[in-house]
């Protein structure tokens, strides 16, 4: 079988790309090395939408923030994603930094985003808790904080809804052109397609030199985040960002779409696009800068420290287009923030202007761009609650304390077209063992779970990737 | 003259034991016992789990009724694996009578229905 | 929506020894809610020896000390929910819950009990520096695993933290067949008890790393691979050149436990150094008829002493439906001072107490040749000599409440080395 799309990657990109492509006529795969969606880059980053304020005017990166800003409402309600528009607010903590304000607030003009400059009174009534020395602030009401993980989950899950195919834990190895198609191989299999779409994250300059020789390099660039508890409201309530820099848009504070408080990330460039570790002297620093805008973060509220890595292009914009040699080879390279909040629109610009150039695009009539929708029982009455679990018991029963995650939501996971493979896969999806004892106490209940689920022994269950097995050996057993 | 830490109770006392087995520092008399018995003859309580033919509950806890000489504890565990314990457990049930011929039972701890 | 005179939240040793005493001193309307599918709480894993030498004189396991309180329960057809969670408590007690077979319901408790124990801290809470593999996990995990389902987590064990579940698994682990490589712990002493280093780490010559921590850890392909333990100075700051690298499958964190009391977040209530909520003498919170104890309140060392004071959170629940708390007369603030972690209560209201004032408290580190003071603002109620103190141990000090005046604005506990 030929496929028409064969997209590398399935993060944000690759998943809305696909997902984009599901609403034709086409037979599409995609392929990723994980064993889930969105497990790289678009699971540890910030969470944000940017309003699109601050890349330089004129470059993709401006052109895309900007419209996938406004696509995301739509986005998330058909895609059943939690997004809040709470606005970012930039500040000035020192007197000549309010030079550097006004610039911004030109530049987000110019960039079509809408703004406004607020004086130090505003920002404390806006903000109570932040540094009482600042001098002012820019506001930009369109930026927002979005649930990344089942953004990139659900948009899988709308592609394989609408017929695309996705091929988890198989890592391409060879990409050759052969005649008319593209063969790719991988540990697993070989696939032959018409087009081929490089959304490999931070890899895609690797993959992109499977066929041709690269002239630009996607680096790593690591970010090491704090994420506090949800223990209670306001303590900021806009996205909080320092004066951008060279190094980006500084160390942030915000709340999550869990509630939670999330402050980072830092900013380290690492030869190892596999390195995920964090250390102490950047968290501290992490944490000095923070502590700067918002004096009173309680890092003793702290879960979980992470880092993830931005896969940063040589060309300092988005590499997006066609290969130099071949117009059947797409990149979508070097997405690095704002590759999150662009991502709708890297979808619609990937497909408008470049698959439409080589395949014919003959929308779906049957394509359903909303996913079947997914009950959360905490956003009901007492007596919608009572009834969902009459007609259910399993949206009763409370699997995860911390976050209370029911049973019937877990199960609806498992019933889905992208269902959680691993005990994280699953925490992704529902936050079961998101909360403060960090699955202490729901793990064996979710490894159970999965593993009746399934149909096999408990010691099948993955903590994350293979070889991450929980319950790794029975003991008692003859030998 | 020897010391040693007692264990008796989570009190934790300095025992202090000289060559005539006089003891001191013990809070209790059962300080002294444990001094005499732990440099002489020293037994422990083992607790551990037995296999149960059961989906809901895999494991059965199970303890020494009275402390094992500390030496049979890793011969005691070989044959606390081979065992495989049918439904229903009550607590007290004798698991393996005189285990390692030491004449201490190994006995359930925990009540099992399902 | 409910009556009930009395709600239990948490079934647990705490739960069941306060709904017992509640009932035998004649509050029979009780209603005990419990998250998991059977009472006894985390007992029913804590499988090894010690439980219940002041309660029943004789030693118990986990399992055997739990199954005396629930056959105790049963028999007094004390009511109570399994597999219920509950989602909230508000100002007025009204305790929401949820399970499958009756759905979510509103109960409204005259007096409620706060009895949830407490979770372990985690990777995460400690903020350990290195890589996220797998193969990383608290001892109380490794101990379900291990002890309720028989599955072992890894077989080339390291254990950061001398606390009793972690020294407690050390030995479980190398009774199973795994490697104990070491244990590590941040202070110059150990945080657990002392026959637990005796017979569950000297037994099986694991070594114990003290004044050390893990520097880092190293994955590969998401799996743990090593830990680099470290020697630390009196400020915690890594001695450079001190560390030690331990190829291992499994890192267990035994680093402490913290009241699990976040159905507390949202009331109107103040919290105390141990992270629970402030207390009176009867074990009630500042929200009246809101009482808690056990592990949500500050963590115990033995279980016998959880019971001891869920029967005074009991006790003081019952002297509340009874009209017997009037919150009036002279209040202390009880104020943990030179070498104390913390005391508790945190607040006594002279009036209401009882004959003995209870004082509980942990030191903030080891003492030797030390008095004990128990002060009514500059005068001394109480004087105690201890030859020796650890954080480990609990101390508990009961004074006649015939020596307080009823003058001063404080009661401070503290220690002072004798010279």
């Amino acid at each position: 079988m030929i496929f028409d799309v064969l997209i590398v990657g399935a993060g944000v990109s690759g998943s809305l790309i696909a997902r984009k492509l599901s609403s034709y006529d086409l037979k599409t795969i995609v392929i990723d090395k994980e064993n889930d969606a969105g497990n790289v880059t678009s699971m540890a980053n910030s969470a944000i939408v940017h309003s699109g304020y601050d890349p330089v005017p004129g470059t993709l990166k401006a052109k895309l923030n900007v419209q996938g800003n406004k696509m995301f409402p739509k986005l998330c309600e058909d895609l059943d994603v939690h997004f809040e528009q709470i606005g970012s607010l930039t500040v000035a903590i020192y007197d000549d930094q309010i030079k550097l304000l006004s610039d911004l607030a030109i530049r987000s003009k110019e960039n079509g985003v809408e703004v406004k400059l607020l004086s130090a009174e505003e920002v404390k009534k806006l903000e109570p808790n932040i540094n009482p020395n600042v001098k002012g602030g820019l506001l930009a009401p369109s930026a927002g904080i979005v649930n990344p993980f089942t953004l990139t989950v659900h948009a899988m899950e709308s592609a394989v809804d609408n017929g695309v195919t996705l091929h988890l834990g198989e890592e391409v190895l060879s990409i050759k052109k052969d005649g008319d198609v593209y063969v790719v191989k991988t540990t697993k299999d070989e696939y032959q397609a018409k087009v081929v779409i490089n959304a490999a994250g931070v890899y895609s300059d690797k993959i992109h030199s499977m066929i041709e020789p690269v002239d630009y390099k996607v680096t790593a660039r690591k970010g090491e985040y704090f994420v506090l508890d949800h223990y209670k409201e306001g303590l900021v309530n806009h996205v909080i960002f320092p004066l951008p820099s060279e190094k980006g848009k500084g160390i942030l504070v915000s709340k999550t779409t869990s509630g939670n408080y999330i402050v980072g990330p830092s900013s380290e460039w690492s030869d190892d696009k596999e390195d995920l570790s964090t250390d102490k002297p950047t968290l501290d620093a992490v944490r000095k800068a923070a502590t700067e805008m918002v004096p009173s973060i309680p890092f003793n509220q702290v879960i979980r420290t992470f880092s993830g890595n931005r896969p940063t292009p040589s060309t300092h914009d988005f590499v997006i287009g066609f290969a130099k040699k071949d117009n059947h080879f797409i990149n979508v390279s070097g997405i690095e923030s704002p590759g999150l909040a662009s991502s709708p629109a890297i979808a619609e610009y990937v497909v408008n202007e470049f698959v439409s150039k080589v395949l014919s695009l003959k929308e779906k009539k049957d394509y359903k761009p909303a996913l079947r929708k997914r009950i959360n029982p905490s956003k009901l009455s007492v007596n919608e609650r009572n009834a969902l679990i009459k007609k259910d018991p399993d949206y009763g029963e409370i699997i995860c304390n911390c976050e209370k995650v029911t049973l019937g939501e877990i199960k609806d996971e498992l019933s889905r077209s992208v269902p959680p493979m691993s005990v994280k896969a699953l925490k992704k999806r529902t936050r079961a063992g998101f909360g403060k004892c960090q699955g202490g106490f729901c793990q064996p209940l979710v490894i159970k779970i999965l593993a009746e689920h399934f149909n096999v022994d408990m010691s099948k269950i993955k903590l994350d990737k293979d070889g991450s097995e929980i319950c790794k050996y029975l003991t008692k057993e003859a030998k | 003259m020897k010391e040693l830490i007692c264990i008796t109770c989570p009190r934790g006392c300095h025992l202090k034991v000289d060559d005539n087995m006089n003891v001191t520092g013990n809070f209790c008399p059962r300080g002294a016992k444990y001094a005499v018995s732990e440099l002489t003859h020293p037994v422990r309580t083992l607790t551990s789990t037995v296999k149960v033919d059961s989906k809901e509950s895999p494991r059965c806890p199970v303890k020494s009724k009275d402390p094992l000489p500390k030496e049979t504890i890793f011969k005691a565990m070989e044959e606390i694996n081979k065992v495989t314990l049918s439904l229903p457990v009550h607590i007290g049930d004798i698991v393996i009578a005189n285990i390692c011929g030491t004449g201490v039972d190994i006995v359930a701890t925990k009540n099992i229905s399902k | 929506m409910i009556n009930k005179k009395l709600v239990i939240i948490g079934g647990g040793s705490a739960g069941m020894a306060s709904a017992l005493e509640a009932y035998k001193q004649g509050v029979t309307d009780i209603l005990i809610l419990e998250k998991n599918d059977y009472l006894g709480g985390i007992l029913n894993q804590c499988i090894h020896n010690g439980f219940g030498l002041h309660e029943f004189n004789e030693e118990l396991t986990g399992p055997e000390f739990m199954s005396r309180f629930s056959k105790a329960v049963n028999d007094n057809h004390i009511s109570y929910r399994l597999q219920s969670n509950v989602l909230g408590i508000s100002k007025d007690k009204v305790v929401t819950y949820s399970n499958s077979y009756e759905g979510l319901v509103e109960v409204k408790a005259e007096a409620i009990i706060l009895t949830t124990g407490c979770y372990e801290r985690n990777a995460g809470a400690i903020q350990i520096a290195g890589d996220r593999p797998s193969g990383v996990y608290t001892a109380g995990q490794a101990q379900l695993y291990l002890n309720c389902y028989g599955y072992l987590v890894g077989k080339k064990v390291f254990i950061l933290g001398s606390g009793d579940i972690g020294l407690i698994m050390a030995r479980r682990m190398t009774l199973e067949g795994a490697k104990v490589l070491g244990v590590a712990e941040l202070n110059p002493y150990s945080a657990g008890l002392n026959r637990n280093i005796v017979q569950c780490l000297q037994d099986f010559n694991i070594p114990l790393y003290l004044s050390h921590t893990v520097k880092e850890v190293k994955g590969k392909e998401g799996h743990l691979e090593k830990v680099v333990i470290a020697k630390v100075d009196e400020k915690f700051a890594f001695i450079p050149g001190t560390e030690v690298e331990f190829d291992v499958d499994t890192l267990l964190l035994s680093v402490g436990l913290i009241p699990n009391c976040d159905l507390l977040n949202n009331l109107p209530l103040s919290f105390s150094k141990t992270r629970g909520p402030v207390v009176s003498q009867d074990m009630e919170t500042e929200i009246e008829g809101l009482f808690s104890a056990g592990n949500v309140l500050h963590v115990h060392d033995l279980v016998d002493y959880v019971v001891e004071e869920a029967r005074e959170a009991a006790n003081g629940a019952v002297k509340y439906l009874n009209g017997k708390l009037s919150h009036k007369g002279h209040i202390y603030d009880v104020k943990p001072g030179n070498g104390i972690g913390y005391v508790v209560p945190q607040k006594i209201y002279l009036e209401d107490a009882n004959d003995k004032l209870v004082f509980k408290f942990r030191v903030a580190h080891p003492f030797k040749d030390i008095n004990i003071f128990i002060k009514e603002g500059d005068n001394v109620v109480k004087k105690l000599f201890k030859p020796a103190i650890i954080p480990s141990e609990m101390e508990i000090v009961r004074v006649d409440k015939a020596l307080f005046k009823g003058e001063a604005k404080e009661i401070s506990v503290y220690v002072e080395e004798r010279k």
